[in-house]
């Protein structure tokens, strides 16, 4: 072994670390293992002059290695590896050893046994760092066009902020239609503008961009490739209508024999036809034929729609097409679903008929709904006297979501608002707390206050038809502890609206493997930070914005939009980004072709080269994760940067104290890969 | 002990003594046992009442309150807390602490469990009719007369045994008991 | 299904021979209808209702153990108790040992002081109606139904343990003693207060308390138009019966409404006698109810035919 120069550098992280280990007496006894010439302890190794320390003794002490002592390699990694490039060390010659996730902050209470972690940390990172060999990042070329999956108000966003940046987007969305819930929804809180007039001019600006691709009715099926070379497969679905000559004139929906409940855009509130456009400000403006409703796709018959059609638009024959495109970044904006209030027997929803869900009561009010915009019962009639609102159904309950939904609140206030405006009825609203937290919300709140809805400090326990006390008869009661009196109370009302909580979209996790990001057990796709990146995954390339990420509002969703668009922007712009070296490198003198790595890669990177009889690892596709160097049997696969010997090495380090001659290696055997 | 404290509080008591009872720490006082109480209106205070004074340490006033000795065991609460609180379980415990302590709602709600529990203890059964015999007299002398012609009925029907059935191994049953007993005050199990 | 009779350990409780004969009566004729072998404990102890654990924790958990101990001595692992108390102590007990290593070591020293220990997790604790729907199952009973019980209205009143704290079946909704009473030819009425409390032993700690409940679950029936409530639990039996009396003195109310155990539908279908089944014990008589039994199916409820009426608005599809 020849011998290194190593650096050692033991940071204080403030109290962080220093309140707990004695950094400045793992830094002495650093300074003593072999081939350390300089240890030092310092307050904040990440600040400034703490990376200057690191780069002034490189160039001066000629250090061959360096180690830094301190926080997770998650936080700093990349900032001591830009130091030690710039003072012209390799990057990748240098070690983090986490003395502060792992030793300082896990065991606060022993402050002896978290020095004596540190030491064997730092041990292990000295004895790694010098089996660690100069590698060069790979630099791949960012693709111009993006593609955003999901055409709700996020998607939307997304797509806007770049086509008019100038570059191509592809938008993908699966409903006939772009818009999502909030093309749903009849007003939006707090200001009560119309949800459909600030929502379809940026549809019409998205559908119309030059800039825009956009695929309705259409989904993803493959997705291939790494950041800035995707490569992803789309089905559009037959829409069974051709649109270079439908004119949207409406002509066959009016004449479709055919009815069905409209489970989606009327959330069940109302009727559509066979052969329907979603809605009247639909982008596009093209009707979709739902077979399995279509008597002709099921009997054989009818056909009217291209009977009637002055255009001759209808073609039955229509196939899927598919087609394949390459983008250099994907933003996924795929929304949420409703929580299915069914789950809670003891509130009636679907078995008492004057229960309605959020989105039923959206439909209701909407001036262009099924009941055109008009507060009834069930009946579709009525005028209700007494409506009661309540929060928290399948939110915040261990069981059926845990998570707060963040909109419900906001949104009963303004179904309390609606009613008064548009009914007589006395209007009853049940919280656990309220929750306005955004800017004009709490306003929002007190405006609701002074409009005279009867606020009841309670969680609902149960919405009832059966009558008990005189008033009940014929009612639905709702009995709930009015909590801030601290009494059980029932409340006879006419209507009960449930507040239905956010839930991810029903195949969320398909879709996260699909693009191969995480994605939480509930179904929320993870983000690369909670706090300090919530629109970047930890894959390169895939970002997300909107409620696909958590239940948020419209504002916070736009926002996301933007910023994943500026992060789509900024690779855009760069035009190339630098892939990490860590991959994994079959030695092919050494390979005997078994291919039993083949299979086992995650991502696919493993080829069979047939002329050699060897596999290769293509390294653009490969994410280095270790499986095939773990899996080969004749251990020819090695992982760059995490080496048989570096690996025995650092536990050889951590392990100082365990060995008869105090630490020495014994590990000489030659590298099980050849490293050249 | 209270998730984050370190005592032996009332608080930390009952949650000691009660399976799954750490779970009562993420109470948002949401009201739902409250509001689902079949019994909750004729409580001096509700469930989610009785927790808030639990976590304000008011152990007087939880101990003589009457909410547990009306509850049910319906167990409406436990199935729609929000939180998983299986409160049928801490009311049970608050029963406990409250005969532990001598210091509870009324002598007849202890009184029943005790006549109920003494048939058991010398005959392994209950005995529905020596068990409404003693408690009646004990506390509701006039209502036994009211009983009485329910109780006819029942025995015209054969309902109502005139002797208690017994179990053979007695002493077996006895011995368990004893011991089950004898550790339970040892370490101060509730 | 097959001719091999189901075996089973089985834990009657103490109201099986005296307030609640007829479940226990009519238990065994339905079992040997359906092939059902139950093998009663040895020497078995009362679960001690909801009284013991009011008091002291571990005597309570010790006195339901013993049980557990004696049903493990049987060949076989499943307890089945017709009675919901007792099915959930046996349930809850068996599970506390099984989840909490301290509990069972300390429920299991005071079992040796009577020669007697219990490694959890040996005994599968079920309900009657829990055994006849998932093990025997709707299609074998509704094969043997000699008598359908055509035209009676039936209210099915699971009560609260069966279903609570933790049970396969919603505990806010089941519908399996529906379907089974379905089954057995009756038109079955779902009536919303079928998993409300009959009020327990507050008869006992305060009757207003008790017999409201009481009252509720009898008026919603009544509201309903039920013939009868079917009931599977002794306790609730005995309260919504032979307590009626007493609630209509207090309310000033006129119910007549028998309550009878499903075993004693489930052996009228089967063609035994009411004298077999113990029916006539009930305190509100039953016998008029059981003659509205009529030989013809009843007519499907017919409304007014079903012709979309333009205004109403669609409801949710049933789950």
């Amino acid at each position: 072994m020849t011998e290194e120069r190593v650096g050692v550098y033991v940071c204080h992280c403030g109290h962080n670390i220093a309140g707990t280990v004695d950094v400045e007496s793992v830094s002495r006894w650093t300074a003593d293992l072999p081939n350390v010439v300089v240890s030092r302890d310092y307050k904040f190794m990440c600040s400034s002059l703490g990376q200057e320390l690191v780069e002034k003794d490189i160039k001066e002490l000629g250090l061959t290695r360096v180690v830094v002592a301190a926080c997770s390699p998650h936080m700093h990694e990349p900032t001591f590896r830009k130091a030690c490039a710039r003072a012209g060390l390799n990057p990748y010659l240098f070690e983090m050893a986490n003395i502060r996730e792992h030793a300082s902050w896990v065991h606060p209470y022993d402050k002896d046994a978290a020095t004596d972690k540190a030491k064997a940390e730092v041990a292990g990172a000295v004895r790694r760092v010098q089996e660690l060999k100069p590698l060069e990042p790979f630099i791949a070329q960012i693709a111009e066009p993006t593609l955003v999956v999901g055409g709700g108000i996020a998607g939307i966003n997304v797509a806007l902020e770049i086509a008019n940046a100038g570059h191509p987007v592809y938008l993908v969305e699966r409903e006939p239609s772009i818009g999502g819930h909030m093309a749903q929804f009849d007003k939006t809180f707090p200001t009560l503008d119309c949800s459909a007039c600030i929502l379809t001019p940026k549809m019409f600006e998205v559908g119309n961009h030059p800039n825009v691709t956009m695929l309705t009715y259409s989904e993803v099926e493959e997705v291939k490739g790494y950041v800035g070379n995707f490569d992803v497969r789309i089905r559009k679905r037959a829409r069974k209508v051709n649109t270079d000559l439908c004119t949207g004139c409406g002509e066959c929906w009016s004449r479709c024999p055919a009815k069905v409940v409209d489970t989606v855009y009327e959330a069940g509130l109302g009727y559509r036809t066979a052969i329907y456009r979603p809605f009247p400000q639909a982008v596009p403006k093209y009707p979709v034929i739902d077979t399995e409703s279509c008597i002709y796709f099921q009997k054989g018959t009818c056909k009217a729609c291209q009977k009637f059609c002055p255009t001759g638009a209808i073609d039955f024959e229509q196939e899927d097409e598919i087609l394949t495109i390459h983008v250099g970044n994907i933003v996924l904006a795929t929304g949420f679903e409703l929580f299915d209030a069914r789950r809670i027997p003891q509130y009636g929803y679907g078995r008492l008929a004057n229960v309605f869900s959020s989105l039923e009561f959206e439909r209701m009010t909407n001036a262009s709904g099924p009941t055109n915009g008009k507060v009834v019962l069930r009946d579709g009639v009525t005028e209700p006297k007494s409506v009661a609102i309540i929060h928290c159904v399948g939110s915040r309950d261990k069981n059926y979501n845990p998570h707060c939904s963040a909109i419900c609140c906001m949104a009963a206030l303004k179904f309390a608002h609606l009613v008064k405006e548009k009914t007589d009825a006395e209007v009853y609203d049940f919280y656990i707390d309220m929750r306005t937290i955004s800017k004009d919300y709490e306003e929002f709140y007190d405006r609701l206050l002074n409009e005279g809805t009867h606020f009841i400090r309670g969680r609902v326990a149960e919405v009832t038809d059966a009558a008990r006390l005189p008033g009940e008869e014929g009612k639905l009661i709702v009995q709930v502890e009015d909590t801030l009196i601290g009494k059980q109370r029932r409340i006879p009302v006419d209507m009960v609206i449930l507040m239905s909580g956010l839930e991810p979209q029903r195949d969320a996790k398909e879709i996260a493997h699909l693009f191969g990001i995480g994605c939480s057990e509930a179904g929320f796709f993870i983000e690369r930070h909670p706090k300090l990146d919530p629109i970047a995954t930890m894959t390169d390339g895939i970002f997300i914005a909107g409620a696909c990420q958590g239940a948020k509002d419209i504002p916070t969703s736009v926002a996301q939009g933007a910023a994943a668009a500026a992060r789509v922007l900024a690779l855009i712009s760069q035009g190339e980004i630098e892939i990490e070296p860590i991959r994994a490198q079959i030695d092919e003198e050494r390979c005997s072709g078994c291919r039993i790595c083949n299979n086992l890669c995650p991502y696919s990177a493993i080829e069979y080269i047939e002329e050699k009889g060897v596999s290769r690892v293509n390294p653009a596709l490969c994410k280095g994760c270790g499986t095939c160097v773990a899996a080969c049997p004749s251990q020819v696969i090695e992982g760059q940067h995490f080496t048989f010997g570096s690996l025995m090495a650092q536990i050889e380090g951590v392990l100082w104290d365990r060995r008869p001659d105090g630490g020495t290696t014994v590990y000489t055997q030659a590298e099980p890969v050849a490293a050249e | 002990m209270r998730n984050g404290s370190k005592g032996n509080t009332f608080y930390d008591r009952l949650v000691a003594a009660t399976p799954g009872g750490e779970l009562l720490a993420s109470c948002i006082q949401c009201g739902t046992c409250g509001g689902s109480c079949p019994s909750g209106p004729d409580m001096d205070s509700t469930p989610r009442r009785i927790f808030a004074m639990v976590m304000a340490g008011m152990e007087d006033e939880v101990l003589s309150s009457n909410t547990p000795w009306y509850c049910v065991s319906c167990y409406l609460c436990t199935v729609r807390c929000p939180k998983e609180i299986p409160i049928t379980n801490l009311m049970y415990t608050l029963k406990r602490m409250a005969i532990a302590k001598g210091h509870y709602h009324k002598d007849a709600h202890v009184d029943w469990s005790n006549s109920f529990i003494g048939f058991i203890e010398q005959n392994g059964r209950a005995f529905e009719l020596g068990i409404m015999t003693r408690f009646g007299l004990l506390h509701k002398p006039l209502n036994m007369v009211k009983q009485s012609s329910m109780g006819l009925q029942m025995m015209a029907k054969g309902r109502l045994s005139m002797k208690p059935e017994r179990i053979r191994n007695m002493p077996q049953l006895t011995a368990i008991l004893n011991e089950a007993k004898r550790i339970a005050a040892q370490e101060e199990v509730l | 299904m097959s001719e091999e009779k189901l075996h089973y350990a089985y834990y009657p409780g103490c109201s099986m021979s005296t307030s609640a004969h007829a479940y226990g009566s009519s238990i065994k004729h339905v079992n040997q209808a359906l092939g059902l072998e139950f093998e009663e404990i040895e020497d078995w102890n009362c679960c001690g209702a909801s009284e013991y654990i009011s008091v002291n924790a571990l005597p309570a958990y010790s006195l339901i153990a013993r049980n557990l101990s004696l049903a493990a001595q049987t060949n076989t692992h499943e307890l089945v108790a017709p009675c919901s108390m007792c099915y959930l102590n046996l349930h809850k007990v068996e599970g506390y040992m099984r989840k909490y290593p301290d509990l069972n070591e300390k429920v299991n020293q005071a079992l040796a002081a009577g020669g007697l220990h219990y490694k959890p997790g040996t005994m599968h604790v079920r309900h009657l109606l829990d055994v006849i729907v998932e093990d025997v199952g709707y299609d074998a009973v509704a094969q043997r139904v000699t008598k359908p019980l055509y035209g009676l209205r039936v209210a099915p009143y699971y009560g609260c343990l069966i279903t609570r704290p933790e049970s396969e079946y919603n505990p806010e909704y089941p519908t399996h003693l529906d379907e089974l009473m379905r089954r057995l030819g009756a038109t079955v009425i779902d009536f919303p207060l079928k998993t409300h409390c009959c009020g327990g032993h507050m008869t006992q700690i305060s009757e207003e308390t008790a017999y409201e409940l009481m009252r509720r679950i009898l008026h919603n029936a009544d509201e309903y138009k039920a013939d009868l409530i079917v009931t599977l639990c002794p306790m609730c039996q005995l309260n919504l019966d032979a307590f009626q009396p007493q609630v209509n003195q207090m309310f000033g109310t006129n119910f007549h409404m028998p309550v009878l155990f499903f075993t004693q539908l489930m052996g009228l279908a089967f063609g035994f006698s009411q004298n077999q089944l113990g029916i006539g014990s009930e305190i509100v008589s039953a016998s008029a109810a059981l003659r509205r039994i009529s030989e013809q199916p009843a007519e499907p409820e017919q409304r007014a035919p079903k012709k979309r009426d333009k205004n109403a608005l669609p409801m949710p599809p049933a789950l």
